[in-house]
């Protein structure tokens, strides 16, 4: 049982790490704002959960197993809302979708 | 592994720095000093500092960064260009960090166990927690009880911090102060306008009061304390402010209150040491407060720690609302 957990929280860990380095490279790679911060916001969500849910099955039934989902609780509610204003920031700042905006230029002038 | 995690914290932090002299958009900059602090959380909570990490990861990376985007949205978003000779401070941060880097060779090992922290009190404050004051956070014990004094002094550098900006942000605004920078809603207004935010932030902010209530009454028992649950208070109530509107902020905490709380928190930590002088004690020895020292300690430590927590929230409160009204008119 203990190696059925460990094998299951290995997983989740594994694919954990992988969103949040597909959302990593995403931030870079990404043409424009909008699919920079679609690609950012895998990170804290789906990649921030799988690592959360791995270390709460190593964690097992504990005082450390329940502050781990509230604190998966307070993500799940702040991301998403974070990602979102963000980019209703952006649209109200005049940014359009479509355009491909270099913001790297912006900032290392 | 430790030091493994510890090289790439600090090498992060290091870029992160680098950065931050590099770039000449402030509001860039600013964002950097967040990452850069929480950074610096993690490295503290690496090195088992957990009370200082939530310090830093609260104060640092949350606070610091909403009263400098205050700031900024006061000024411009842009550095202005230097015209003083850069050669003259590069070669003074070349000097320095070469003395520092040579200063380091000195050091004891990391978690050397005969390095001279670990000789000279440390070990005393261990010994003597369990037996005088009873609570499982030395670190609350060292903090609240035996250097009592220093955090007296923090407190009133605190409250000294928050009358020194409202003396400077009090004065009258001149009337025509040009344009506060690109704002796109009604001023004042916060974000009443958009849903998501605020009613994920209605959701939210009962939460978060909680959670900082926790961290003022569980500071003897775990990581926290005072200064810690008032920065986490005050970023509930600005978040408040941030949604609402700051006009509905001032309606729920009013100016008046906000100063009552700054000078309250120094005036209960202050009267616990006249209350332990009078009981016939020493200045802040808190043994005198009940019949058994130890139940004694217990309540000091619970009164001062309240007191520091009531004037970081009064003053980081004052400053945020002295920077977010100068915007306004």
């Amino acid at each position: 049982m203990a190696v059925l957990l460990d094998i299951a929280s290995w997983a989740l860990l594994s694919i954990g790490g992988a969103f949040v380095f597909i959302g990593g490279v995403g931030a870079l790679r990404m043409p424009n704002l909008y699919t920079r911060i679609h690609a950012a916001s895998l990170t804290d969500t789906m990649g921030a959960v799988l690592v959360i849910v791995g270390v709460m099955l190593q964690a097992g039934v504990s005082l450390a197993a329940i502050k781990l989902a509230a604190i998966l609780l307070f993500l799940l509610l702040t991301s998403p809302t974070a990602s979102n204003a963000l980019a209703s920031a952006a649209l109200l700042a005049g940014l359009r979708p479509g355009d491909t905006v270099a913001t790297h230029e912006e900032q290392s002038e | 592994m430790t030091v493994l995690f510890g090289i790439f914290l600090l090498t992060l932090m290091v870029i992160t720095a680098l950065a931050i002299v590099h770039t000449r958009h402030l509001f860039v900059a600013v964002i950097l000093t967040g990452i850069f602090s929480l950074l610096m959380a993690a490295n503290f909570f690496l090195l088992d500092a957990a009370d200082v990490a939530l310090t830093e990861a609260a104060i640092g990376a949350g606070i610091s960064t909403v009263l400098f985007l205050g700031a900024l949205a006061l000024t411009g978003e842009h550095e202005r260009a230097s015209t003083s000779s850069r050669l003259l401070a590069l070669s003074v941060v070349a000097v320095t960090t070469l003395i520092v880097i040579y200063a380091t060779f000195d050091k004891p090992r990391f978690g050397d166990p005969l390095a001279p922290v670990h000789q000279h009190v440390s070990p005393w404050y261990l010994e003597k927690t369990s037996e005088a004051i009873d609570i499982p956070n030395v670190v609350t014990a060292v903090l609240a009880s035996f250097r009592g004094y220093d955090t007296l002094g923090e407190v009133f550098v605190v409250f000294t911090a928050g009358i020194g900006v409202l003396f400077l942000f009090g004065a009258r605004p001149p009337q025509n102060p040009g344009s506060p920078g690109k704002i796109t809603a009604k001023p004042g207004q916060g974000l009443r306008h958009y849903l998501i935010p605020r009613i994920v932030g209605r959701l939210l902010i009962p939460f978060i009061l909680l959670f900082g209530l926790y961290v003022q009454f569980h500071g003897d028992y775990g990581p926290g304390g005072g200064f810690q649950a008032g920065a986490i208070i005050a970023a509930a109530v600005i978040l408040y402010a941030l949604l609402e509107g700051e006009a509905q902020a001032l309606r729920v905490m009013p100016h008046k209150l906000l100063i009552v709380l700054m000078a309250g928190g120094a005036l209960l930590y202050g009267g616990v040491g006249v209350a332990s002088l009078m009981l016939g004690g020493n200045f802040l020895d808190y043994s005198v407060l009940a019949a058994d020292p130890v139940v004694g300690q217990h309540r000091g430590i619970l009164l001062i720690e309240a007191g520091v927590g009531i004037t970081v929230t009064g003053v980081l409160l004052s400053v945020f609302h002295a920077f977010a009204s100068r915007g306004k008119n």
